[in-house]
């Protein structure tokens, strides 16, 4: 045994200083299989694009948002005058109208999502990693609020504390959080009973320090892949209220409101319905690819 | 030997296992250790064996109290570490270490073996500068047979041997005095095996370390330990030092471990005389009456079915539980 050892040995030390020395983590794994996924990367780009021009889109315009007049009302989408995308039926560009709609549908989506994954990744996890009756506890008072409709809950808000835009940003992000909840939950049950957890446990690792080091790192995977897909929900959301009236408020506008007053006038001029579905549309699929494409990257074994 | 720095008095985990339905619920205790009494001495190493689901893990996870014992006492250096309170056990920890079975999974697949190593050194000691930890981590990984600049990588380039070496580096890191392996070399390969051994006990001569070696391998503890506990259905069995112990098994349940092992030489294989044991292991659940090993013991007699055969101590330190070794 001890000559095996004393031979086994210095081979091992040959090989690996042989070996490359600088370590490759699974993120940067994940990057590069993403980054070799087309439909992924191009949803990044064309999604970069859209957020580009809902920065820049109204700046180029000569109009602003507050700029009505009688002369340029339901004008098609033109070169003349600057009004690219036409206007509508108080005569405001729809340039301006579409990428500022854009600013506020990002934002509202990427904002609500944000809340939903604090609040989600704390709670499931601590669910998760504690265990026992305190989980029980925690995982009905999520059952409980899912059973609550969300319209049901945004129409108390609106009325207790009026239409407010950041209320909206609430109300989405605390509905939201109750899957991501249950999905960082599901994933910490998985990773608890990893031996990696019992080795830092034994090495006298306080608990937030497991759960911060351990845990979360090794659960956000699948968060991860579940925020891409929660944006483009939260967007629609946030249309559905905003065409039934409980959204954004005039004159801020969002991709919604502009679909919502679209609808009403798609006879006499149609381009008010389409550009903002179309860019609508196009933001979800893009979404949605980076999605597909974020699960393939970090879940190799998946494929 | 020197004074035992781990005493373990009448160690008992009893797990609360729910059954029967909605209305006839009842908890019924389910005994993975129940009653077991050891020592260990400082630089010796002990070595747990039995079948798999004997309670050999979860024996060791409550000497480190990863798993709270439902009764009796673990001192270490004279504490009851069964008393003391989370935080001050978890201060206590650096003295007392484990080596997992995977070591694969006990290694977070996120980190790099440097951050592995240094976790336990900050969870310790939080004012150690990163210096100091960094000299620290370099010297481990030497010791344990790494190059130290492999530091910056992570768990999933290395083999399974290399990764139980990280493994036995983070545990040596804060110079532990006493180390629980659970089956550190069973999902090893055979030539791998030998390296890890040899490397452990090359550790432990170093550094004076004592050893809690679980494993269900006998060619392997008879290789390491001075001392064999023999468990059977969580309770302890026969205890010796590894020398009688192999020379003459008293307990009929060793005597069938050991037959089971291969001899080495084809000749005096085929005329050993095998005994072996028929059956499964009982439902620890529902231990049989009398002598746990009854169902399964080749002389067993109706005396062994009445009583529970007592622990007898010979002269030599040497334990058996058992009504008849001595006309066996
Ligand atoms: S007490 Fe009886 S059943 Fe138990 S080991 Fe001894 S002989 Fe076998």
């Amino acid at each position: 045994m001890t000559l095996f050892q004393a031979q086994s040995e210095s081979q091992l030390q040959l090989m690996d200083a042989a070996a490359r020395l600088k370590g490759r983590s699974l993120w940067q794994d994940a990057a590069e299989r993403f980054s070799k996924n087309k439909a992924a990367m191009g949803g990044v780009i064309v999604l970069g694009l859209i957020a580009i021009m809902s920065i820049v889109g109204p700046m180029i315009s000569p109009y602003t948002l507050e700029d009505l007049s009688w002369e340029s009302i339901g004008i098609a989408p033109t070169m003349e005058n600057s009004h690219w995308f036409g206007t509508d039926d108080t005569g405001r560009d729809m340039w301006v109208l579409t990428w500022m709609g854009a600013r506020v549908s990002l934002t509202i989506g990427v904002m609500t999502t944000f809340i939903a994954l604090l609040i989600g990744v704390a709670y499931g996890a601590t669910a998760g990693y504690v265990g026992g009756r305190t989980d029980n506890l925690m995982m009905r008072f999520v059952d409980v609020l899912y059973a609550l409709p969300l319209l049901f809950f945004i129409i108390i808000l609106v009325t207790v504390f009026g239409r407010n835009i950041y209320l909206v940003f609430v109300a989405i992000g605390c509905v939201e959080w109750l899957t991501m909840a249950r999905i960082v939950r599901g994933q910490t049950l998985s990773v608890k009973r990893k031996e990696y957890i019992e080795a830092a446990l034994a090495s006298g690792v306080r608990t937030n320090t497991i759960i911060r080091r351990h845990v979360i790192p090794n659960v956000i995977g699948p968060v991860i892949v579940y925020v891409t897909l929660l944006v483009p929900t939260n967007i629609l959301v946030e249309s559905y209220l905003s065409f039934l009236g409980l959204g954004v408020q005039e004159p801020l506008t969002s991709w919604g409101v502009l679909i919502s007053r679209g609808a009403n006038a798609l006879e006499t001029a149609p381009w008010l319905l389409l550009i903002p579905a179309t860019f609508l549309a196009i933001t979800m699929f893009c979404f949605n690819f980076i999605g597909d494409g974020l699960r393939d990257a970090l879940d190799p074994k998946d494929r | 030997m020197s004074t035992p720095v781990l005493k373990v008095e009448n160690l008992k985990v009893h797990f609360p296992i729910k059954s029967g339905g909605f209305l006839n619920a009842r908890t019924l205790p389910l005994k993975a250790v129940d009653g077991v009494s050891f020592n260990v001495d400082a630089g010796e190493c002990l070595g747990v064996v039995g079948e798999s689901g004997c309670g050999k893990s979860t024996l060791g996870r409550a000497v480190l109290q990863l798993i709270k014992p439902t009764a009796g006492k673990v001192v270490w250096m004279g504490e009851n570490l069964c008393d003391l309170s989370h935080e001050t056990m978890r201060q206590k920890r650096s003295d007392l270490q484990l080596v997992f079975q995977d070591p694969l999974s006990s290694l977070n697949p996120r980190l790099t073996v440097a951050e592995i190593i240094r976790e336990p050194l900050y969870a310790t000691d939080a004012s150690m500068t990163r210096e100091e930890a960094d000299t620290r981590i370099a010297a481990i990984m030497t010791a344990v047979g790494l190059l130290p600049e492999m530091r910056n990588r992570y768990p999933h380039e290395f083999s399974g041997g290399q990764c139980q070496r990280i493994a036995i580096a983070r545990a040596m890191v804060l110079r532990p005095k006493l180390i629980v392996c659970d089956e550190p070399v069973s999902a090893l390969d055979v030539s791998i095996q030998a390296q890890i051994i040899n490397l452990l006990r090359r550790l432990q001569k170093e550094y004076g370390l004592s050893l809690i070696f679980i494993s269900h391998d006998l060619s392997v503890v008879r290789h390491l330990c001075h001392r064999v506990m023999v468990l059977y259905l969580g309770r302890m069995m026969e205890m010796a030092d590894r020398d009688s112990l192999f020379a003459k098994p008293l307990h009929p349940y060793t005597q069938a471990l050991i037959s089971a092992v291969p001899i080495p030489d084809p000749a005096k294989e085929r005329t050993k005389e095998a005994v072996i044991l028929s059956g499964d292991l009982p439902s620890p659940m529902n231990p049989p009456s009398g002598c746990v090993f009854r169902t399964r013991c080749p002389k067993a007699t109706p005396v062994c079915i009445k009583d529970a055969p007592a622990i007898e101590t010979l002269d030599n330190g040497r334990q058996i539980a058992c009504h008849h070794w001595r006309t066996l």
